[in-house]
């Protein structure tokens, strides 16, 4: 098990509740994991239904069986703050920087220099140990960029261990690295049953492997589920007749089956429905292939009819966990 | 008459209930009705489109909404309706790309062949290559020399290559320069999928407060600050400041920083003045903000933030572009009795099989037949053969026939169109309490409905049937539009 698990996606695809429902699921039996936010949306606080999360760890859930979540919301120029402090002690200093723009600039504009505090950042929690020599995490999910930019994301270390070729910020670059190559790390991939989400999945592994970064698993969210079987879809929508529909709706007592009567009025918008069904189902059907020939683990979560809330999210991670990802 | 006051209370109460229940199902429908009909003001996109004082349309948004196929429709409507279009598409699906003849990156609009209309519109579309405007950029302001130092400086390489913000700048800037060669008389712009959603409003301000701002005198301290007796003290500072940096960068790193900002110097002042232009273009009479969300909690709630984001900075905000609504033709059907009588289909079919024989078919058979039915529920095939036979026997008996007969078992059918129906109808109803929260916050929002397609859009065809829905705009019952 990687102990830090990258979770991407295209937008709209619901990578941060996919991230959330991954953490609940890996605290499950008394672990404790951190769920980490890069991009300063405060989606896992809405996730949460928690007020907006600060620059600190702290514990958002409790799993079932006693495990916990702890989130983490990092905020780029507190962390280069941090990073000054903890490193060179320029407490002072990274003041007068802060003031001058320096960490608005190093933070925004200089070159994936904010990547690489992100990153950093989240590495030093993989890493970090408290005084016994345990882990503090036993994992940590990053709900990281979406797919079109995650690649570049993970990877701009490497560029920036290139652009500084000596001092701090190179050395930092290639420990963070060292770590988002190797096994421990995994880079999950959410999409949808839809043409441009799957193509941007394969699309976003051919980038990753070409990387060289760890590609982990293939998670297909908000599958809706199958409500008429393939035979009815395939045969009852051609041949069944339409007076046969109606006079059924009839029977179920939805009114008359005449021509004009209010179960024959049914007829049509009902088989309409179910022609736009069978179109979805189809291209479904054929996206689900796309993904099967990725040669990775494919899961599968389901839509929840009620939106998502909070009790969705433990219905999601117990299902990751009979589904055997966590 | 007052005798009994606990009766006449009981019948006031009777009244008052009675009014009270057709006052709230009356309300109540007024209310559906208002909302159904009127959810806010509806968006009228043609009018905005064919309106010649129209120049810019900026649509933006979340990510997974479909802005860039709004856009796209957005441009071809406008181009088939006689307008000269162009259409700029930051990161457009690919086969969506081709169908537009835009896959190539080369930064220049192209025109878009075979588009329909009355002949006097064009449709010309170009996809972003932020390096490439940059570098564009770097040329047109700087001496040959001096723009090849900047181009081969390591630094901005890895900066013009797409970090932080730059891709956001540069969709501005090609706005900026496509709006002033003024061949086009709307252009339609796509904005880049930010990580905040606002980062393009934001990114010119930023860029242009870094680069001449304090922290470039800074950069620079050790070429420029130097001589100057006067600013003695202030090189004290910056040379402490340089040295902190410095031992953050990496020495070399630094110097490409300020080998780049030296070379950079003269160009300042137009990066400054650029960005500022393109705010105030973004603010002029002639654009038009569409946000653009589908029917659901995170998409509404960014484009919530954005209608704020955008009053806040004076920018004029067309409407709300609401893609992907779901309808139904059967919307009289609620979900709750359309499950119910696809239980009592279930129900007959359960008492069909412990009869052996579909039920409501038994009163018209000929008896002769009941014996084979103990085979029946592995026995669609049976079912199958008697239908050819019955309907051979005679006509008239074709009609209860088709009822039971046809496969696989109509009932069966029947209940899932029903429970399709009743999915689909919870559908509509979690969009629409999603949509009225939005409307509820932020009424003066006009909105146009897009029905939902249900596949993929990747050609020209898709476009002009997106283009037909958004015109359509709202009409409460969004699958009529289909």
């Amino acid at each position: 098990m990687s102990r830090l698990q990258v979770v991407s996606g295209k937008g709209g695809t619901g990578k941060t509740t996919v991230a959330a429902a991954l953490a609940l699921a890996l605290a499950t039996e008394g672990k404790r994991t951190l769920l980490v936010e890069v991009e300063g949306r405060q989606g896992i606080a809405q996730l949460f239904e928690t007020e907006a999360l600060p620059y600190e760890e702290r514990k958002i859930a409790v799993a079932p069986g006693g495990g916990e979540v702890y989130a983490l919301a990092i905020d780029p120029e507190l962390a280069l703050l941090d990073y000054l402090q903890m490193f060179y002690k320029l407490g002072g200093a990274g003041r007068a920087l802060k003031k001058l723009g320096a960490i608005d600039f190093a933070t925004t504009v200089a070159p994936g220099l904010r990547d690489v505090l992100l990153t950093g950042k989240a590495c030093e929690a993989v890493r970090r140990k408290d005084k016994n020599g345990r882990y503090a995490y036993d994992c940590v999910v990053m709900d990281a960029p979406p797919t079109g930019r995650i690649t570049r994301f993970l990877n701009v270390n490497d560029e920036v261990a290139g652009l500084a070729k000596i001092g701090p910020i190179h050395n930092q670059a290639q420990a963070v690295m060292r770590v988002l190559k190797s096994p421990e790390t995994a880079v999950h991939l959410v999409t949808l049953l839809e043409e441009m989400p799957v193509q941007e999945t394969a699309d976003g592994i051919a980038e990753l492997r070409a990387a060289k970064l760890p590609v982990g698993r293939v998670i297909v969210n908000m599958v809706r589920p199958a409500l008429l079987d393939e035979a009815s879809l395939e045969l009852g929508l051609e041949q069944t007749p339409r007076t046969a529909i109606a006079k059924s709706l009839s029977a179920a007592g939805l009114g008359g089956a005449r021509r004009g009567g209010v179960a024959e009025r049914l007829v049509d918008p009902l088989l309409e429905q179910a022609a736009e069904y069978a179109e979805r189902h189809a291209l479904e059907r054929s996206q689900r292939d796309v993904l099967g020939e990725l040669g990775l683990p494919l899961h599968e979560l389901p839509l929840l009819a009620g939106g998502m809330d909070l009790a969705g999210l433990y219905e999601l991670a117990k299902e990751l966990r009979k589904q055997g990802i966590a | 008459m007052s005798s009994d006051p606990a009766r006449n209370a009981s019948n006031a109460s009777n009244a008052s209930d009675a009014s009270k229940r057709s006052g709230a199902s009356d309300p109540a429908r007024h209310a559906d009705a208002t909302r159904r009909l009127d959810p806010a003001r509806t968006l009228d996109v043609d009018a905005l489109i064919d309106d010649p004082k129209t120049r810019i349309v900026v649509c933006c948004g979340s990510g997974g909404v479909g802005k860039t196929t709004t856009a796209a429709a957005l441009g071809l409507r406008a181009a088939e309706r006689g307008r000269k279009v162009v259409v700029l598409t930051i990161d457009p699906a690919r086969r969506l790309a081709q169908s537009m003849g835009i896959d190539s990156l080369d930064n220049v609009p192209r025109r878009v062949k075979s588009i329909d209309g009355s002949g006097t519109g064009e449709l010309h579309a170009m996809m972003l290559d932020m390096k490439r405007t940059f570098d564009e950029i770097v040329e047109a302001h700087a001496d040959k020399e001096r723009a090849s130092a900047i181009l081969n400086n390591p630094f901005y390489q890895s900066l013009s290559a797409g970090f932080a913000g730059t891709q956001e700048y540069m969709a501005m800037e090609k706005l900026g320069q496509l709006r002033a060669r003024d061949e086009w008389d709307l252009i339609v712009v796509d904005t880049p999928p930010s990580r905040s959603a606002l980062d393009f409003l934001d990114a010119p301000k930023r860029l242009g407060s870094f680069l001449d701002g304090k922290l470039i005198r800074v950069l620079m301290a050790p070429a420029k600050v130097g001589g100057r007796a006067g600013m003695k003290f202030l090189n004290v500072g910056m040379s402490m400041m340089t040295g902190a940096l410095g031992k953050l960068l990496g020495g070399q790193l630094l110097r490409d920083v300020q080998t780049f900002v030296a070379a950079m110097d003269t160009m300042f002042g137009g990066f400054r003045t650029r960005a500022d232009a393109t705010y105030r273009l973004l603010q002029a009479p002639g654009t038009a903000f569409l946000v653009v969300a589908s029917p659901e909690r995170d998409a509404l709630r960014e484009a919530a933030y954005f209608v704020e984001r955008l009053a806040a900075d004076d920018m004029p905000l067309a409407g709300l572009v609401l893609n992907r609504v779901h309808g139904s033709g059967a919307a009289q059907l609620s979900a709750e009795r359309a499950l119910a009588a696809a239980e009592n289909l279930d129900e007959s079919r359960i008492v069909d099989q412990e009869d052996g024989k579909v039920g409501v078919r038994s009163s018209h058979e000929a008896p002769g037949h009941s014996p084979e039915s103990p085979e029946s529920p592995g026995g669609s095939e049976t079912a199958d053969s008697e239908t050819v036979g019955s309907e051979t026997v005679g006509s008239e008996a074709q009609a209860p026939s088709e009822l039971h007969d046809a496969h696989p078992p109509v009932a069966q059918l029947t209940a899932g169109l029903l429970r399709l129906h009743a999915e689909r109808m919870r559908l509509l109803a979690r969009e629409q309490r999603t949509r009225d929260r939005f409307t509820a916050l932020h009424p003066e929002v006009a909105v146009a409905e897009v029905s939902a397609l249900p596949g993929d859009v990747h050609d020209l065809a898709g476009l002009r049937a997106i283009g037909d829905r958004l015109a359509a705009g709202t009409d409460g019952d969004p699958a009529g539009a289909a």
